[in-house]
């Protein structure tokens, strides 16, 4: 099992039944694929759709459904469309259950960073700010480290994303949950040491006693 | 009132350089293509542009970002566009970002007869730089005016011949609300249908808000 999977398998595990989520684009977007049988949950893509499911088959594409990524999509039963004033309003208003997004840096509070890398690059937040700051429970699915670098930070030197505390970062290493006193470790991939996790976080990690492994499908 | 279809060229010739011009779309799905496709054709220059995204150098927005078309863009995401930031980095198009639910806010409300919105979105960030922050029971917010344009270019799937719209599945995104925010609204429907044959339920966009309907292609 490669890192995104393990990412997004753990992700998935935080859906309950009768949701309403938004998954980001790129490695969030996995976590669609591991949704429990059985379990009704509702994706929301912030470009005007609740209820959407995997790519449609070959040919049967339709060029005006989109997901926020630009894919090809399909309607599912049941599927409602809506224009972007009121896709913002489900997501600030806080009907959206869960929050599934990347992230370029954590601090140690708990701030995420995720829309530019000043003179590097600039993509632009998107919707990201709003989901941040609207979303009942925000996720982020990231890697624990890029090209070396912890994504964990005692201070973000990128722009902040919102001030907003995230409610869980899941990694291929770890689950990571911010608090009022910081980052607490949570759980550790199958196979990691505490230490293997500790080394590759740039913040101070408050590390129970024991820490469970990560499941990664219900029992 | 029952308006008249113009020619996409015409339309193209009523928006003059130097304009601002809403766009309709979330990465060219819903954009008007044939009216972006005339503005490129009569070499508009200097426009700025407000919309979600650049969306690709060949498809929407794009297109008239890679013909040298645009001074200026307000939009949520440039990410899916290289020109876009390789321009913005030269120092040859200004980039204004702005978060997608506040730019569909701000939109709306210029639209709504409002004076601004409240929305905690950006609070803390780049995005409150130069912004008023006020706080309501114990809950900051950033004061975000309206954005008005002079035209505003929208795809619709139906038009009826008083300008009554309808949209189709995620093609609607900005287009609505831009609707309400432009002092000329040009819109390209996929299907002009006779009055009638779109039911009073079923209308989005109310004609009255449109000024003129792009004929279709010959």
């Amino acid at each position: 099992m490669d890192a995104k999977e393990i990412i997004a398998r753990r992700v998935a595990l935080e859906l309950r039944d009768g949701m309403l989520v938004n998954l980001g684009i790129g490695l969030p977007t996995l976590v669609a694929r591991f949704i429990p049988k059985g379990m009704s949950v509702a994706m929301q893509s912030e470009n005007g759709l609740i209820g959407f499911s995997a790519p449609p088959p070959d040919g049967m594409e339709n060029r005006d459904l989109i997901d926020a990524g630009g894919g090809f999509i399909a309607a599912l039963p049941g599927a409602a469309s809506f224009d972007s004033a009121t896709s913002f309003a489900l997501i600030r208003g806080g009907h959206v259950d869960m929050a599934v997004l990347g992230a370029l840096q954590i601090d140690a509070a708990g701030h995420l960073a995720s829309w530019m890398i000043p003179g590097k690059f600039t993509p632009g937040m998107g919707g990201a700010m709003d989901l941040v700051a609207g979303a009942k429970r925000v996720i982020i699915a990231m890697q624990h480290v890029a090209k070396g670098e912890p994504k964990m930070v005692e201070s973000l030197t990128l722009p902040p994303t919102a001030t907003r505390r995230v409610s869980l970062i899941v990694t291929e290493l770890a689950v990571i949950e911010p608090t009022d006193e910081g980052l607490a470790l949570r759980e550790r991939a199958p196979g990691v040491s505490v230490a293997d996790i500790v080394a590759s976080t740039g913040a101070r990690l408050i590390v129970p006693e024991v820490t469970p492994e990560m499941p990664l499908c219900r029992d | 009132m029952r308006k008249s279809a113009i020619a996409v060229e015409a339309a193209a010739q009523l928006v003059p350089d130097g304009a601002r011009v809403m766009i309709g779309g979330f990465l060219g799905v819903g954009s008007p293509e044939r009216l972006i496709d005339a503005l490129v054709a009569r070499g508009a220059r200097a426009l700025t542009i407000i919309g979600n995204d650049t969306a690709y150098p060949t498809v929407g927005v794009g297109r008239l970002i890679e013909a040298g078309c645009v001074a200026r863009v307000e939009v949520s995401h440039i990410g899916t566009n290289p020109t876009t930031q390789r321009l913005m980095s030269a120092g040859a198009i200004d980039v204004e970002l702005i978060p997608q639910g506040t730019l569909a806010e701000r939109i709306r409300a210029a639209g709504s007869g409002l004076g601004g919105v409240l929305t905690p979105t950006g609070v803390g960030t780049v995005v409150a730089q130069d912004k008023q922050v006020i706080e309501i029971d114990g809950a900051s917010f950033l004061i975000e005016k309206p954005l008005r344009a002079d035209f505003a270019l929208l795809r619709a799937h139906e038009a009826d011949y008083y300008g009554n719209l309808t949209y189709r599945l995620t093609a609607a995104n900005f287009n609505p609300v831009m609707a309400f925010a432009a002092d000329c609204v040009i819109v390209e429907p996929d299907e002009i249908v006779p009055v009638g044959v779109i039911p009073p339920d079923a209308v989005r966009t109310p004609g009255v808000l449109v000024t003129h309907i792009v004929g279709r292609a010959r």
